[in-house]
């Protein structure tokens, strides 16, 4: 009996921030390295992930999240900047397993399998927007709360027992 | 299928990840324009066999707008550069000449 390609669990403990303007300014105010393009960074238990010139999406424990907004608000008040809680507005998955990168690549037009550690690419899963990146043993996928629903049958159709992308 | 890179956050991003915005450098006709220079600048579009200027958002992405130079008739891709250039930077324009040596900008009413 074959395996499911990957483990799809959804995330549900995480709080995150959208930040518009600067990026280096944001990121001092933080306290944090301004990203790379296209990359996401971990520093204790907060990810700071590059998604345009102009933004960048904090990443954190749902229980930092109203501090951080208030600290963040304060410390860009002076500043043509946006500070928004999208906590909610989210959905996570996490797609873990040997054959992660099959279910990502039946999804999404890119090269899943050579993805590198640390970048964070924003794409399509199927036909909604979705932004993904390497974790242990395979990728996190976040895109729209309203879309989950959508989301996972993606997810769970593409990880279908047999349906592995290599040849047999 | 097409594949352009996205300058601004270098992606090369899938035709499919990407929303097409038509003919770039269009000059906006405002108030005090004649009519006819006002229709043509609501209507008119080139769409011609060959060399194109055209506007592409990254939408499923970082989802700025962006410029393509590109061959609508072999697909061929000049180069891409950011939509806040007012006409086709130099390196674009050398990159089209070499493929096409007669090409020439501000025939195709791209700069003034
Ligand atoms: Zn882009």
């Amino acid at each position: 009996m074959a395996e499911q390609l990957a483990r799809i669990t959804e995330v549900h403990d995480l709080g995150m921030i959208a930040l518009r303007g600067d990026l280096d300014a944001i990121a001092a105010a933080l306290g944090m390295a301004a990203p790379d393009r296209t990359s996401i960074a971990t520093e204790g238990d907060r990810m700071l992930g590059w998604m345009s010139p102009d933004e960048a999406l904090l990443i954190l424990p749902a229980a930092s999240r109203a501090a951080d907004l208030s600290r963040l608000t304060e410390a860009l008040a002076d500043r043509h900047a946006l500070v928004a809680d999208v906590s909610d507005a989210r959905a996570v998955f996490d797609v873990i397993g040997p054959h992660a990168d099959d279910v990502i690549a039946k999804l999404a037009p890119i090269d899943a399998g050579t993805m590198p550690a640390g970048h964070l690419r924003r794409t399509r899963l199927a036909q909604v927007a979705a932004a993904i990146w390497r974790i242990e043993g395979g990728f996190r996928v976040i895109g729209f709360r309203s879309v989950a629903d959508y989301m996972r049958l993606v997810l769970a159709n593409a990880a279908i027992p047999g349906s592995g992308l290599g040849p047999r | 299928m097409l594949i352009l890179t996205c300058p601004h956050c270098g992606i090369k991003a899938e035709e499919t990840e990407l929303h097409n915005g038509g003919e770039a450098h269009l000059k906006r006709m405002g108030p005090g324009s004649s009519d006819e220079a006002f229709e043509d600048y609501m209507f008119a579009r080139k769409n011609p066999r060959g060399v194109h200027l055209e506007r592409w958002r990254h939408v499923f992405g970082c989802n700025k707008w962006f410029i393509a130079a590109r061959c609508t008739m072999t697909l061929q891709v000049f180069g891409t550069y950011p939509a806040q250039t007012p006409a086709p930077p130099d390196h674009i324009v050398q990159a089209i000449r070499a493929a096409r040596p007669d090409w020439n900008p501000t025939e195709e009413g791209v700069s003034e």
